[in-house]
C-alpha cells in the first residue's frame, strides 16, 4: 500500500463568475521514503496539489488516501491531527513566530499534540541539535539568519516524526548559497528514511529529488525518476 | 476538552501579543480600566449608602413610633396642614392610658438656633422633650447626664448637648456646669452626648449638632403655639403590631377622630424610613448599573475592535499554527485568552486605580471597598473580554488554512 494514493482528484474553487479548476484529474501514487519534487509554472496547480497532500484542504472530487486512511472523510479536527503528527511543513518563507525562541517554535507541533514539557524540550533540543543549531537554541528568528530560520522550521517539521516532510519552496527566500546547504540537509534527511516532497519550480533544486512530477493546468503533463539526482558529496 | 498546555499556550501568546502592541494594548486597556473604576466606586458609594444607612436607621432607635401631625413620607400635606396640632396634653394622656408601652415621650424642636460660649457659636436645633428621651432615642450622655423628673418640671435652664456642638464651643475645655446662650436665654451644661455620627453623609439630624432643654423650659422661651410629636417606645416582647393598634386606637379617642374617618396623625416608624431610604439606595444602584454597564459596554466595543485587527494581522500565524496541527478550539481559545487577558490586566489597574479614589470617598461617605466589589469587577473584566472576544476568536478559528498561511 503506497503511502499516499491520490486517484482522479478534482479542486475546483468557485471564483464567483466562473469555477477554476486547480486540479482537474490528478492520480499518483507516493511511497515510503521517496524523494519527490513537484514542479510546473504558477497556476498549474501545484499548491492546490500541495495543500490537497497536507490535508490542508480535501479534494471537491476524487479519492485521497494517505495511509490508508480516505481524507475526504474526515473533519476539521481530524485533519489537524493528521497535519499535527503525520505531516511536517517546511515554507518559503518559513513562517516561525517571530518573538518566540527558536525551541519554543520547535515545540509547538508537541504543543498542539499534548506532551508535556520536559518531553517537548528534550525532542526539541534534539532535533535542533540534528539541523545544527545546537548552539542557537534560545535565540529569536530575528537573530538568526535566513539559512538558520529555515533549519528551525524544518526542525519544527522533523519535530513530531512526521510521515511526510512537505516543503514549499523552501529555498526561494534563500540566497543560492544558503538554498544549497538547505538542499543538503533534505538529502542527508531523505537518507535517513524520511519522506520528502518538494514543491518548485526551480530545476535546480528539483535535480535533487528521484522522481520529478511536472503540472501544467491541473494535470500531470510527466512523472519521472531523475537517474543521478544531485548530491553535493565533496563539500 | 482543552489541556492545561492550550491555556499554558494560550496565556504566553496572549502576553506576548500584549508586549508587542503595548501602546495598543494600553489605549485598549483604558477603555476597562475606567469601566472598572466606575464599577468598584459605583459599588462603594452603594456599599457606602447602605451602610450608613443601616447605621443612621439604627441611631433612631429601634421599635420607636413618631406620631406626628405630619406623614413622614407620603400622605397628602396639605390635608396634613389643616390636622389640629398635636399638644403636650394629648402626649400625657396617651402616657397615661397607653400601657403597653415602655415610655411615651413628646419632643418638640426649633431649628438652626445659634448657641453661643463666649465668643464661639455654632448653629443647630434644639429640643425640648422629657428624661424618657433616653429610653426612646437610644442615645446616652457620654459625659454628664440628662436632665431628671425635677429639672423637667421644674423647667429648669439647663441643657444636653450634641458631641458636635460641645466639641465647638469649648474645643479642650469641660462643658459640664458651664453657661451657654441658646437664643437670647443662659443654659447650664450637664451633659454631652456621645458622639453618633452622621445621617446619611450629614450631621442635620443626628444628635451631634443639637442641643436638649427640658420640655416645660422650651414651651416658656419658644413659644406653646407649636404641634409636638410623640415618641413611643414599647415595652421588649409585647406584640408589635397589637401594640401599634392599640396605640393608634387611644390616640384617636384621645384626638377625638370619628370612627370611619381616617387618622389626623401620622404613624411613623424607622421601618418606613429604611424602606424610602432604600429605595433611594436601589435606584442609585440601578441607575449606577446602567452608567456602569455603558462604560463597560464602550470599553467591550474597543476589546472587540482590538481583537478584529488582532485576529487580522496574525492571520498567517493563524494559518501556520493550523498546519502545524492547531485545531479550530483551540485556535478560539487562544484569542478568548487574549481578549480576556487585556480586560483582566485593565481590571487589576481599574482597581489600582480605584482603591485610593474609594478612600477619598470614605471620608465623605464612611464605606471601605468591600471584598466582593474586588472579585466582582474581576469577573466583569474576565465576562467581558469573553464576551466580545468570541465574536474575533471564532472568526480565527473558522479561518481556512490555506487562505490564511496566503495571506500577506
Amino acid at each position: 500500500m503506497p503511502l499516499i494514493h491520490i486517484k482522479d482528484v478534482v479542486k475546483t474553487y468557485d471564483m464567483g463568475a466562473e469555477l477554476v479548476h486547480a486540479l482537474a484529474g490528478v492520480s499518483l501514487d507516493i511511497e515510503a521514503n521517496e524523494y519527490v519534487a513537484i514542479m510546473g509554472p504558477s497556476g498549474s496547480g501545484k499548491s492546490t496539489l500541495m495543500n490537497v497532500i497536507g490535508c490542508l484542504d480535501t479534494p471537491t472530487s476524487g479519492l485521497y488516501d494517505f495511509e490508508g486512511e480516505n481524507v475526504g472523510e474526515l473533519d476539521d479536527n481530524q485533519l489537524a491531527e493528521i497535519r499535527n503528527k503525520k505531516i511536517g511543513f517546511v515554507f518559503q518563507t518559513f513562517n516561525l513566530l517571530p518573538r518566540s525562541t527558536a525551541l519554543h517554535n520547535v515545540e509547538l507541533p508537541l504543543i498542539y499534540a499534548g506532551f508535556g514539557t520536559q518531553q517537548r524540550k528534550e525532542r526539541a533540543e534534539n532535533v535542533l541539535s540534528d539541523v545544527g543549531l545546537g548552539d542557537r537554541m534560545t535565540h529569536k528568528p530575528n537573530e538568526l539568519s535566513g539559512g538558520q530560520r529555515q533549519r528551525v522550521a524544518i526542525a519544527r517539521a522533523l519535530v513530531n516524526d512526521p510521515s511526510i516532510i512537505l516543503a514549499d519552496e523552501p529555498t526561494g527566500n534563500l540566497d543560492s548559497k544558503t538554498g544549497i546547504e538547505i538542499m543538503q540537509l533534505f538529502v542527508e534527511l531523505h537518507r535517513k528514511g524520511n519522506t520528502i516532497i518538494l514543491v518548485t519550480h526551480e530545476e535546480e533544486i528539483a535535480a535533487h529529488a528521484h522522481r520529478v512530477i511536472r503540472l501544467f493546468d491541473g494535470k500531470i503533463a510527466s512523472d519521472e525518476t531523475v537517474e543521478n539526482p544531485l548530491v553535493y558529496e565533496d563539500r | 476538552m482543552f489541556r492545561f498546555h492550550d491555556y499554558k499556550e494560550g496565556m504566553r501568546i496572549a502576553l506576548n501579543a500584549i508586549g508587542a502592541n503595548k501602546l495598543r494594548s494600553v489605549l485598549t486597556t483604558l477603555g476597562i480600566v475606567i469601566g472598572i473604576v466606575v464599577v468598584t466606586l459605583m459599588a462603594t458609594v452603594i456599599e457606602g449608602l447602605g451602610t450608613a444607612l443601616d447605621k443612621s436607621i439604627s441611631s433612631l432607635g429601634t421599635d420607636v413610633y413618631y406620631l406626628s401631625k405630619w406623614d413622614w413620607f407620603g400622605g397628602e400635606w396639605w390635608k396634613a396642614r389643616n390636622r389640629k396640632d398635636i399638644t403636650v396634653r394629648q402626649a400625657e394622656q396617651l402616657r397615661d392610658r397607653l400601657k403597653l408601652a415602655e415610655a411615651v415621650v413628646p419632643v418638640t424642636n426649633t431649628w438652626q438656633r445659634t448657641m453661643k460660649y463666649r465668643n464661639r457659636s455654632v448653629k443647630g436645633n434644639v429640643n425640648g422633650t422629657v428624661p424618657e428621651y433616653e429610653i426612646t432615642s437610644g442615645v446616652v450622655p457620654g459625659i454628664g447626664r440628662f436632665f431628671n423628673e425635677y429639672e423637667a418640671n421644674a423647667g429648669r435652664p439647663v441643657c444636653v448637648i450634641g458631641f458636635d456642638v460641645a466639641k465647638n464651643l469649648f474645643e479642650r475645655e469641660d462643658p459640664i456646669g458651664k453657661s451657654i446662650k441658646i437664643g437670647s436665654y443662659n443654659y447650664r451644661v450637664i451633659g454631652v452626648f456621645e458622639k453618633e455620627g452622621d445621617f446619611l453623609g450629614t450631621t442635620m439630624f443626628s444628635t451631634d449638632t443639637q442641643a436638649f432643654i427640658p420640655l416645660e423650659n422650651f414651651l416658656k422661651v419658644f413659644g406653646s403655639n407649636r404641634s409636638i410629636d410623640i415618641h413611643v417606645k414599647m415595652h421588649e416582647g409585647v406584640d408589635k403590631e397589637e401594640a401599634k393598634e392599640e396605640m393608634i386606637g387611644i390616640f384617636r379617642s384621645i384626638r377625638a377622630v370619628p370612627p370611619g374617618e381616617e387618622h389626623d396623625f401620622g404613624v411613623n416608624t424607622q421601618d418606613f424610613l429604611k424602606e424610602v431610604f432604600e429605595g433611594v439606595v436601589g435606584t442609585i444602584g440601578v441607575v449606577g448599573f446602567l452608567i456602569t454597564s455603558l462604560s463597560l459596554l464602550v470599553g467591550g466595543v474597543g476589546i472587540m475592535n482590538i481583537m478584529f485587527v488582532s485576529v487580522k494581522e496574525r492571520t498567517k500565524e493563524i494559518g501556520t499554527r493550523k498546519a502545524l496541527g492547531a485545531k479550530s478550539r483551540t485556535i478560539l481559545l487562544q484569542f478568548l485568552i487574549e481578549a480576556a487577558t487585556i480586560c483582566v490586566i485593565g481590571g487589576i489597574i481599574g482597581l489600582a486605580v480605584s482603591f485610593p479614589l474609594s478612600l477619598i470617598i470614605n471620608e465623605v461617605l464612611p464605606s471601605s471597598m468591600p471584598l466582593w466589589v474586588v472579585v466582582l469587577s474581576l469577573s466583569i473584566s474576565i465576562a467581558v473580554g469573553l464576551i466580545s472576544g468570541i465574536v474575533p476568536a471564532y472568526t480565527a478559528a473558522r479561518m481556512n488554512p490555506v487562505d490564511a498561511l496566503r495571506y500577506e
